[in-house]
């Protein structure tokens, strides 16, 4: 088998369906058993040709804050990851690394994702935009100076994540109650309990209309 | 000789008054940098093999396998073929990889055989019987007492009576003394009765510590009018960093280190790594411009950050970064010790306590503990205390925010509020009768208690704890807390150059508690000039030495460098300055960026113009703490706190809810009121996340931690916060004492005011924290007798 043939994928495993099991125990474990390529392969999946790629880099390419970024990545290198080690965008910080903590939070198409769960490869030809971009012409977006006017942060690990949360959260609840708050930053944690600070930075823009 | 006094409240431009943090915009637009963030050229990524089992012998290591995969750039074997593992989690080997992915196929590719011994990670009382009498001590049993902050008062006990196993040699007090071994501990130490030979060479994992009596509790108890007892704990839990541990390292040469370290100790780490590393201290630069969090787990390099610099130099010196992976963080980089206690207790009809008796036991992991000062701020006429130290396989303990003081809290603050229950008083009338016993602070707690149950609305609150509950019903509950708080060693070098820019250079770190504000607040206060007319320099071991971060020993020690340093530095400046404005240096004075003739508003130059006679070179100063060639002492030690908490809890479903705590907090002087509060709100936060979710789980088949995710190791999140209080005592009888750390303080009381809560709530006592649904459930249906 050559590294560029497309792979079929039986549309049934049975005995007579043509696949060996050791075969098919090769397709089925793909991302592990195929050699390092960079070339995109496809498969046929439920009667339709898939693209797959690697598991060796891959060519990929990003928009993020506005900027066009190219680079080659692992397919399991996650958004986070290639914003922090491969972009040198560290505002997005890596914490539990799974989807439970909200520090790498980041807009994705302007809706608030984590970043440690979304695979690079998938964030392709999204907007992407960090806490790097809420800064404008060197002011603080107003979500940031109600951070700093009510001593939000204290050492700041969190604090980058809560910021786009925040800033999500009040693009789509621009007149929040104290319990569309409680529900909306519940995707955040913070370890030094600067929550206190957060809950009045919120009530700041949401009182002066961001 | 200079005025180095603190200035009085009517001659303060910024020290207590509201200032903003300067560190903000960088955090909050993502530009602060952190050692995690740290990028270095040709940057290596470290990832470590870690082992499963509690209690192991390392019987085999296979790298080869590993060494040949692509991108792998070098392994090292931390614990080799022979080593002993005491907990899961800890490292067997490491991997430096191009990329963390290579690096992570590579550690699974290290085949290691193991040999199976048997473990212990249960921290259950005790099974009768069972407990060792400790026999004499050997200098590894005192470092161990050290390393797990075991009260200087017990260790004198245990010494004293139970000697040594060796006399310890001069270096041995001297290491002893460089880890903070106190005075009376050394002199114990050395008129110990010495047993040679007689050391406990496999010692039980129950170890019993010297009684400790005073008074004549049996005779108190047997004179009493009212008796209570009961079972009161708070378990293991981890300090789950959100920066986890890590470093990363590099060989600049074949004899220099440059480290980026995630730490609470810049100036302190470098000492450490040196022995370890066989290279002279100076040789190594450690750098960190921000840390995510440490709360009393970062002081050493640790195991972790020698091996990055060992494979660092294996792989040709590059820079390796290793920073723990998450589950790592939570099963082996910081776990508080924890603490049970079957309390009895006695006072007379009027509440006016009389005897204390407890018998606890909790586990700080290898190393066993110590047990926590009880009975905790109400020193009790008549004691007794027996405790053992369980010694397991959970992984060690390490200072956590005001080490042995939460857990004291809580064993007493809640057996002494089921007592005044008892007597049916209010805790607050209960709490009231017995100041006395808490000696120094008495003014202070009466005051703070006082304006405390304003804020609560105490009085409307409280209700005798009811006989039946149904539905959500709610409580309210206290605790006292106290802490030292001095400030510890601090060298501050401020230059004042010739243009009028002014720099501030000190090793210190902030760990987000406002070091760097407060710095400047000093230093602008006392020179006249706008904060951010100083640039501050810290974290890096170019700069001269501040000590590590913890037990609230920052605050009084950078401020009290800082003073002198910028008094020396402006009487520096009056000296050069006195002649171009025709007047001694003693007439002059700086403020509003001036410097001027006291009294007379026409003679007066621009800061800029004074600086301009400096001459040439810049004016460099050095201000210390402490120093007694420079009175007044500006630090002080000795805090007092009172805390409430009111809950609401569901005794259908057991959930708890913290409705409002209020904090009312003294720390001497207060240098900014705004970090000082959000440090009150952060302890309070802390402490209803650590009262009402956190315990580190440990699994007695695996001896593995369950829970080491963020998921199921639960920290209080935006939706557990209520109305939250915090009153600073300032002014008169508080800022005279002085600067005093903040950082433990408010974080002790909380666990034992928000279960006090719950009792008053409930009508019986939840025992341990957290206070869980299946926990609250469970103490309801045994007051039923279900």
């Amino acid at each position: 088998m050559h590294d560029d043939d497309p792979v079929e994928i039986p549309k049934d495993n049975s005995e007579n369906s043509g696949v060996s099991r050791r075969e098919f125990l090769k397709i089925s474990s793909l991302s592990v058993a195929v050699p390092l390529v960079a070339g995109p392969k496809t498969v046929m999946a439920a009667g339709e040709e898939v693209p797959v790629h690697g598991p060796g880099k891959v060519p990929m390419e990003f928009s993020i804050n506005g900027k066009n970024y190219k680079t080659v990545l692992e397919p399991r290198v996650t958004l986070l990851d290639a914003l922090r080690d491969e972009f040198e965008l560290t505002g997005a910080k890596r914490v539990c690394d799974r989807a439970e903590c909200g520090a790498c939070t980041v807009l994705m198409d302007g809706k608030p994702v984590y970043a440690c769960s979304v695979l690079a490869i998938e964030a392709q030809h999204k907007s992407i935009a960090t806490v790097e971009s809420l800064v404008g012409q060197g002011k603080l977006h107003p979500v940031q100076q109600a951070f700093v006017d009510n001593d939000a942060s204290q050492c700041g690990f969190c604090t980058p994540g809560f910021v786009v949360a925040c800033k999500a959260f009040l693009d789509t609840h621009p007149h929040p109650t104290p319990d569309d708050i409680r529900r909306g930053l519940s995707g955040n944690l913070c370890r030094c309990g600067t929550y206190a600070g957060i809950r009045q930075a919120i009530a700041q823009v949401a009182q002066k209309g961001a | 000789m200079p005025d180095y006094a603190w200035p009085d409240a009517a001659h303060r431009t910024l020290i207590g008054k509201r200032t903003t943090r300067v560190d903000s915009a960088v955090k909050v637009s993502g530009q602060a940098k952190y050692t995690y963030d740290v990028h270095r050229p040709d940057m290596l990524y470290g990832k470590v093999l870690r082992c499963p089992y509690a209690h192991t012998k390392v019987v085999s290591i296979d790298t080869s396998a590993a060494e040949k995969m692509p991108g792998v750039k070098a392994v090292h074997i931390v614990q080799g073929p022979g080593s002993n593992i005491h907990w899961a989690g800890d490292e067997i080997a490491v991997v430096a990889a191009v990329d963390e992915p290579s690096a992570e196929d590579a550690v699974r590719a290290i085949k290691v055989t193991y040999q199976a011994l048997p473990h212990l990670v249960s921290d259950a009382e005790p099974p009768a019987g069972r407990a060792q009498e400790q026999g004499p001590l050997s200098m590894d049993n005192v470092g161990d007492m050290l390393d797990n902050q075991v009260p200087a008062r017990q260790m004198v006990s245990n010494i004293e009576q139970y000697g040594l196993s060796e006399k310890p040699t001069e270096d041995d007090l001297k290491e002893l003394k460089e880890d903070g071994a106190p005075e009376e501990v050394l002199e114990a130490l050395r008129s110990a009765t010495v047993h040679p030979g007689a050391a406990n060479t496999t010692p039980s994992n129950y170890q019993k510590a010297a009684t400790q009596t005073v008074g004549d509790p049996d005779k108190a108890f047997s004179e009493a009018e009212a008796v209570s007892e009961g079972l009161y704990g708070i378990p293991v839990i981890t300090h789950c960093c959100l920066e986890s541990h890590g470093s990363i390292s590099e060989w600049t040469d074949q004899d220099h280190i440059f480290t980026h370290i995630s730490t609470q100790n810049v100036s302190g780490i470098a000492g450490q790594m040196a022995e370890p590393l066989k290279i002279p201290a100076t040789n190594i630069r450690v750098h960190q411009d921000n840390i995510g969090g440490g709360f009393g787990s970062k002081f050493s390099p640790d195991r972790w950050g020698i091996f990055t610099a060992e494979i660092s130099k294996k792989a040709d010196g590059k820079p390796v970064r290793y920073m723990l992976e998450r589950d790592a963080e939570l099963k082996v980089a910081g776990a508080r010790p924890s603490a049970y206690a079957r309390v009895k207790v006695a006072a007379n009809k009027d509440g006016t306590l009389t005897a204390w008796q407890s018998n606890s036991w909790g586990t700080g992991g290898p190393g066993g503990g110590g047990m926590p000062p009880i009975p905790y701020v109400f020193s009790i006429p008549n004691q007794r205390q027996e405790h053992t130290a369980i010694r397991n396989n959970i992984g060690p303990a390490r200072a956590w925010r005001a080490p042995n003081h939460p857990q004291a809290a809580v064993l007493t603050m809640c057996a002494l509020d089921d007592l005044a229950a008892n007597l049916k008083m209010d805790p607050v009338e209960f709490f009231e009768k017995n100041l006395n016993l808490t000696k120094a602070r008495e003014n202070t707690y009466r005051e703070e208690l006082g304006i405390a149950s304003e804020l609560m609305g105490w009085k409307e609150k409280w209700h005798p704890r009811p006989e039946k509950v149904d539905g959500v019903v709610r409580g309210v509950g206290l605790s006292f807390h106290t802490w030292g708080g001095r400030g510890h060693a601090s060298d501050c070098d401020l230059t004042i150059h010739p243009d009028g820019s002014v720099e501030i250079k000190m090793g210190s770190q902030d760990l987000g508690t406002g070091t760097r504000t407060c710095i400047l607040v000093v230093a602008a206060d006392t020179l006249g000039i706008p904060m951010d007319a100083i640039q501050l320099l810290i974290g890096d071991t170019n700069y001269p030495p501040s000590g590590g971060s913890g037990g609230s020993t920052t605050i009084g020690g950078v401020s009290s460098s800082t003073r002198r340093a910028a008094v020396d530095a402006r009487d520096a400046l009056f000296a050069k300055v006195a002649p171009a404005l025709n007047a001694q240096p003693d007439q002059l004075e700086c403020k509003n960026g001036q410097v001027s003739v006291k009294g007379d508003s026409s003679r007066v130059l621009s800061w800029k113009e004074a600086c301009s006679k400096v001459g040439a070179m810049p004016l460099t100063v050095r201000g210390k703490n402490p120093d007694r060639s420079k009175p007044p002492d500006l630090t002080n030690s000795g805090v007092g706190g009172v805390q409430m908490a009111e809950v609401e809890v569901d005794s259908d479903t057991g959930i708890v809810k913290v409705k409002k705590m209020v904090a009312v907090q003294d720390c001497g002087l207060v240098v900014d009121l705004k970090t000082a509060e959000t440090q009150c709100y952060g302890a309070l936060i802390m402490g209803i996340s650590y009262s009402l979710y956190e315990e580190k789980v440990m699994d007695p088949t695996t001896g593995r931690m369950l829970n080491a995710d963020m998921q199921f190791y639960r920290l209080a999140g935006f939706s557990d916060i209520p109305e939250l209080v915090v009153h600073m005592m300032t002014g008169k009888g508080y800022d005279e004492r002085g600067v005093i750390g903040l950082g433990e303080p408010p974080v002790i009381s909380p666990g034992a005011a928000i279960s006090n809560a719950v009792a008053n709530a409930l009508g019986v006592r939840v025992s341990f924290l957290p206070l869980t649904p299946d926990r609250v459930l469970a103490a309801m249906e045994q007051k039923g007798g279900a």
